[in-house]
């Protein structure tokens, strides 16, 4: 039964097959142990659910309100102001020029004389406007990008070019509204960023004191194993798993959670889309998205592990 | 196999412990270790598992240095010793089979091998029927066995016994005992701390006697 061995060199004999079989069977029984109190480790695993999808709801939002500001962007105009010196046909040749300008879409022209009459009836002057001797409104042209989609930015630059013409005496851009829209975008998505910060940690905390309670549930357990020679990986790696299959459960509880959302949303947001007579769609999370959410959750959740197991295990000892 | 080099272990604010105790088990010796409760027997066995470090002294097991193992070599010379408690320590949620496979699966063996062991060490002590039994349907001596089984399954060099036989009867102690005499009749070292002076006498084999944490008899 015993053999002696007079070996003065501690040190463990691996065997690869052995050990990833082990491996295995550590992955699929902790997963098991999770199963085994499904009502409590369920509601750790909705807890991580929502932390996980509150900042990924958020960054979709984002993304939808970005594609939006895309859509809205036609709405971007100029209005040039021609000096009042130009003679109609220098007007009728920048138009010309103007409209063979690949750049441009929409171009409307306002003669001094429809400029007055559109002043006439809007401003309710028109009183004060009769007594003037002679005109003095210049020629108006209004025009829009060609490119819905053009950055405001380069926009800008297409409008400072026009304003170096000749005939151009101001030129005004009308696209404030534009860049206040993707400000607030961009301090929506900062916001999101800082709130995944704090939720993940949330996370790591919630898994870690899962862990916690669990190698304190087997406290017992874990003497044996030390006492019978269990190294600090092979008592560490059930909970490790256990911590990876939690990040798991919560990243796809949380994907879940998204997508009903979405599909409590979606109806609601297409109505209301039609009616400003735009085609917008709402975009779920893209597999980038999922894929990321998933690796950062089963990340966190090793990290919580890892945390909880080194605050506890060099505690436990057989007494 | 097991030396101690005038080792004092004491706890503070507590009287128990062990002052200045020396002594030599040559290997493939059976050794009692007797003394009334609190005479520091189970101090002892703790400091040669390396369960506890002692504050001054040496202590050698199987070659070691015991104060030379770090605690990250600690469990691979765990490995080296096996070890048997009154309260048999097994696990309630896995079967006796498991139970006496942990050392086993610790070390890293591959499943035949650890199946071919743990039979080999359940029928050894009569307990192979029930090795798909949970440990709370078997008697006391029968969970001691498992015990004994999971001390020995690894073939370790050095096993301990602590009150193995405390709440045994008599017949029963006397079959744990003859057991720990096969094994040792294999080569393997054992030091057994007990009380019960009636079954060291049936035994005549050496036996360390401890009071008041000093060694007072070797014979």
């Amino acid at each position: 039964m015993a053999r002696r061995r007079r070996t003065n060199r501690l040190r463990a004999s691996l065997q690869p097959r052995a050990w990833l079989l082990r491996h295995l069977q550590v992955f699929v029984s902790s997963l098991g142990r999770i199963w085994q109190r499904p009502f409590g480790n369920g509601m750790s695993i909705l807890v991580i659910a929502i932390a996980i999808a509150l900042p990924a709801g958020l960054q979709l939002l984002v993304s939808n309100l970005a594609q939006l500001a895309g859509h809205w962007e036609g709405g971007a105009s100029a209005t040039l102001f021609l000096k009042p010196e130009v003679s109609d046909r220098q007007v009728k040749a920048l138009l010309q020029r103007l409209g063979n300008d690949q750049r441009i879409g929409a171009l409307e022209h306002l003669t001094p004389q429809q400029a007055l009459e559109e002043f006439r009836q809007h401003s309710g002057l028109s009183e004060a406007i009769s007594l003037l001797e002679e005109n003095p409104l210049p020629h108006v042209v209004l025009l829009k990008p060609a490119d819905a989609g053009l950055s405001p930015e380069r926009f800008q630059a297409l409008v400072r070019e026009l304003r170096s013409q000749p005939e151009v005496d101001r030129a005004m851009v009308d696209l404030q509204w534009v860049s206040r829209f993707r400000a607030m975008v961009q301090l929506l998505r900062r916001g999101s960023q800082v709130l995944a910060v704090l939720l993940s940690l949330a996370v790591v905390l919630v898994i870690g004191n899962t862990i916690r309670l669990e190698i304190q549930g087997r406290r017992e357990e874990i003497e044996i194993v030390k006492l019978v020679g269990g190294s600090r990986a092979f008592i560490r790696r059930p909970f490790l798993y256990e911590g990876f299959w939690y990040g798991l459960l919560g990243g796809l509880t949380a994907l879940l959670l998204l997508e009903l959302s979405l599909l409590f949303l979606r109806g609601p947001v297409e109505r209301l889309a039609q009616l400003y007579g735009g085609g917008f769609r709402l975009q779920g999370p893209d597999p980038a998205l999922a894929l990321a959410m998933l690796l950062v959750a089963v990340l966190l959740g090793v990290i919580g592990a890892w945390l909880a197991v080194q605050q506890q295990l060099d505690r436990i000892e057989p007494a | 196999m097991i030396r101690f080099d005038r080792v004092s272990k004491s706890y503070p604010g507590s009287q128990g412990g062990l002052h200045e105790v020396s002594f030599h088990i040559e290997p493939g010796e059976m050794v009692f270790l007797t003394g009334h409760s609190g005479a520091g027997k189970s101090t002892l066995l703790r400091l040669v598992g390396l369960l506890e470090r002692a504050n001054r002294g040496q202590v050698w097991v199987n070659g070691h240095n015991l104060s030379r193992i770090s605690s990250r070599r600690l469990p691979l010379f765990r490995r080296q010793v096996g070890m048997i408690f009154q309260d048999h320590r097994l696990l309630a949620d896995r079967t006796v089979f498991d139970n006496v496979a942990l050392p086993l699966v610790v070390a890293g063996l591959g499943q035949a091998e650890i199946r071919r062991r743990v039979q080999a060490a359940l029928d050894k002590v009569g307990l192979l029927k029930k090795a798909r039994a949970l440990p709370v349907t078997l008697s006391g001596g029968e969970q001691q066995r498992v015990g004994i089984a999971r001390a020995v399954v690894s073939r370790p060099p050095v096993v301990l016994a602590d009150e193995p036989t405390g709440n045994l009867d008599p017949e029963l102690s006397l079959e744990i005992m003859e057991l720990f005499r096969q094994f040792n009749q294999v080569g393997v070292t054992l030091l057994i701390a007990t009380h019960d002076l009636a079954l060291v006498e049936h035994f005549s084999c050496r036996t360390l006697t401890l009071r008041d944490g000093r060694l007072v008899g070797d014979r």
